[in-house]
């Protein structure tokens, strides 16, 4: 053991010597996923790296159980508090379960946040949230706007009449209508969710508006549906295709023209911003309080509502440009 | 050569021998080996603390393993262990709902552990059903009817004092969990290694008919064996349930391979007929030090689960490869 010691004080004191004193006191920051191996999560550890580089003086543990359970993650905190990190960001697989693995690593001094997913207030020091509704009801409305600059007719492919997001996000969306002149929304329409569905309520579309010149679908099933049911009836130019959607199901429709651009949250922004809070939180630069303003670099500022929750950005565009670049990730 | 002086030995070999060549001495070798691996690899591992925390990656798992411990060297297996906590955790839910309080949750616990357990007896030893069948129903029926209570909800607002059966300590820092876990496993070791009740256990798993004729009641001693399982999977989801402080149907999700992992590992054959208690006490030992000591240097989980994997087989063929070797030398 003592021998061990020795070897380990010399190559430390080596490396001191070597890359200077800040080395050694590196911040570790662990970013804590629903489950390791998930295209999204591995994007969120590329920008919590970049997160990293820009600071300098932090390391990243990338850790998460095995499956997207609530025990597997209570024994990576336990195992992380162990290690006394400095801070975790977690993307949790329960809201409630892990409140008291959480508020045990708050009382040992490690900063805790949420991320994506998020923890019960009581569990964390802020929550941050990819979006919120207003942001993604402008930005489901600017992307048909921005490739119509002569206004048109516009209609909606939704999900249930029941989904609260979807709802909610059209409710914002036509809030903000009055912003984009000549942008008519002429129907909202139906297709459940389903693949099926949805492909003939877009078709029934393009028969009841001949001039149609864009269909939003704010959900990752209708977006891709509406573009078959535009690139099947042979519109492709003539309607375009928008809304939120995954950029694996998207890709063909953006190489063929039937999409010209969607939105929908970038992991990778999410891991850099989730990192920056983390870091600021740590360091003591900010405080997690309602209304807090907490700086997350060149993500610029996430401001914090009545329940220490904050909206990272707009939703990412995703276009011809990146989409071969993030079609691999998720 | 008179009769008399014709020496037979009791034993083949020594006590002392015996008892090296034994699986438990070679658990002990593979836990202190694991310790100090773990001890060298990571700084953070020899604080009592963090042994603490490490404890409950395994003590609800292992109470229930002593109890299927007994059902499998009595030839039976009950699969639906995992499921009964989900269930014994819902139904405690719905009681904190109807205003219950500590007292009662507990009892409802064990109750629903119970009757789940004396469900599955009373199929196995009634209808003559093999066990395997019957649990690998009632794994979906217990976790089904969790599923229809709660749906994609959580119950919550345990009273505050009930959180010491998962987070309290009895003193410093050994916890209610572990003090458990080492008194059930006490009263196992009376119980299957001092007693009749012990005996009869081996002699059902060895030959149930041989057994019958003996004059043991098989299908009562099976009978009370699925009931004990019952109960240990609801003195588990008494314990989780505090530690989580919330129910979730997905709570305890798979822990029913990982409970008849550690008692394999823990040298009882799956075949019924033998096996130790104190063998399952160092397997757990075992696998919650390899868990917390693979957390500890953040490897992925995926890596831990293949390292079980790996032990479990590698445990498990060594004597078998050991005695090849011994035959061929006699």
């Amino acid at each position: 053991m003592s021998v061990m010691k020795k070897i380990l004080s010399t190559v430390a004191v080596t490396a001191t010597f070597f890359a200077g004193a800040a080395q050694a006191e590196d911040m570790r920051i662990a970013l804590v996923v629903k489950a390791l191996g998930i295209g999204f999560f591995e994007a969120a550890a590329k920008g919590a790296e970049e997160a990293a580089a820009e600071l300098g003086d932090v390391e990243i543990i990338y850790t998460g159980p095995t499956d997207t359970t609530a025990e597997g993650q209570i024994e990576v905190i336990n195992a992380l508090i162990a290690q006394q990190v400095d801070a975790i960001a977690i993307s949790a697989n329960d809201t409630d379960a892990l409140v008291p693995a959480l508020k045990k690593a708050m009382d040992r001094g490690i900063t805790v946040i949420s991320w994506d997913s998020g923890v019960a207030p009581e569990g964390r020091e802020l929550q941050l949230n990819p979006s919120s509704s207003p942001l993604i009801g402008n930005m489901i409305i600017k992307l048909a706007a921005d490739n119509l600059p002569d206004g048109g007719d516009v209609a909606v492919l939704s999900a249930t009449t029941t989904s609260t997001n979807q709802n909610v996000w059209i409710e914002e969306m036509n809030k903000v209508a009055g912003n984009y002149p000549g942008i008519n929304v002429v129907a909202t329409v139906y297709g459940d969710d389903l693949a099926d569905k949805s492909y003939r309520e877009a078709e029934g579309l393009m028969q009841t508006y001949p001039d149609l010149k864009a269909i939003i679908a704010p959900t990752s099933v209708g977006i891709v549906a509406a573009a078959q049911a535009v690139t099947d009836a042979g519109k492709i130019g003539e309607v375009n295709v928008t809304g939120l959607g995954l950029p694996s199901e998207m890709a063909g429709h953006v190489e063929s023209g039937a999409s010209k651009s969607f939105a929908i949250w970038n992991p990778i922004d999410l891991g850099y911003s989730a990192t920056m809070l983390a870091y600021n939180l740590a360091k003591g630069n900010a405080e997690a309080a309602p209304g807090a303003e907490i700086p997350m670099g060149r993500m610029g500022t996430l401001t914090l509502d009545e329940n220490t929750e904050g909206a990272m950005a707009d939703p990412f565009v995703y276009d011809a440009s990146n989409i071969e670049e993030f079609k691999s990730i998720f | 050569m008179s009769l008399s002086d014709r020496h037979i030995p009791d034993r083949l070999t020594s006590p002392l021998q015996r008892l090296f060549r034994s699986w438990e001495a070679l658990l002990v070798v593979v836990a202190v080996a694991i310790f100090i691996t773990n001890s060298l690899a990571s700084p953070y591992f020899l604080n009592a603390w963090n042994l603490s925390d490490a404890t409950f990656n395994f003590t609800e798992k292992a109470m229930i393993a002593f109890a299927m411990a007994l059902l499998i060297i009595s030839g039976e297996i009950d699969l639906s262990v995992a499921s009964i906590i989900a269930l014994a955790s819902t139904a405690m839910g719905y009681a904190v709902q109807l205003g219950a309080g500590t007292p009662e949750i507990v009892v409802i616990g064990l109750l629903t552990g119970l009757i789940c357990g004396a469900f599955n007896g009373a199929l196995v030893t009634g209808l003559n059903l093999p066990s395997i069948v019957v649990t690998i129903g009632t794994m979906s029926l217990f976790r089904g009817i969790s599923y229809i209570v709660l749906g994609d909800q959580a119950y919550t607002g345990y009273p505050s004092d009930f959180a010491w059966f998962g987070q309290g300590y009895v003193f410093w820092v050994i916890s209610f969990e572990f003090t458990l876990f080492l008194a059930l496993g006490a009263i196992y070791t009376v119980v299957l290694h001092k007693t009749n009740f012990g005996r009869a256990v081996y002699a059902i798993g060895n030959n149930p008919t041989a057994a019958l004729f003996s004059g043991i009641r098989v299908a009562r001693v099976k009978f009370i064996l699925f009931l004990l399982t019952g109960l240990m999977s609801g003195i588990a989801a008494v314990c989780l349930t505090s530690r989580l402080g919330s129910t979730r149907p997905s709570i305890a999700f798979g822990w029913e391979l990982e409970v008849v992992t550690m008692v394999v590992l823990g040298g009882v054959n799956i075949l019924g007929g033998s096996g130790t208690i104190p063998g399952v006490i160092l397997a757990a030992f075992v696998m919650g030090l390899v868990t917390f000591g693979f957390g500890l240097l953040n490897v992925p989980g995926i890596v831990m689960s293949i390292f079980i994997g790996l032990l479990l087989i590698g445990v498990i063929a060594l004597p078998r490869i050991w005695s090849r070797i011994a035959a061929r030398r006699a």
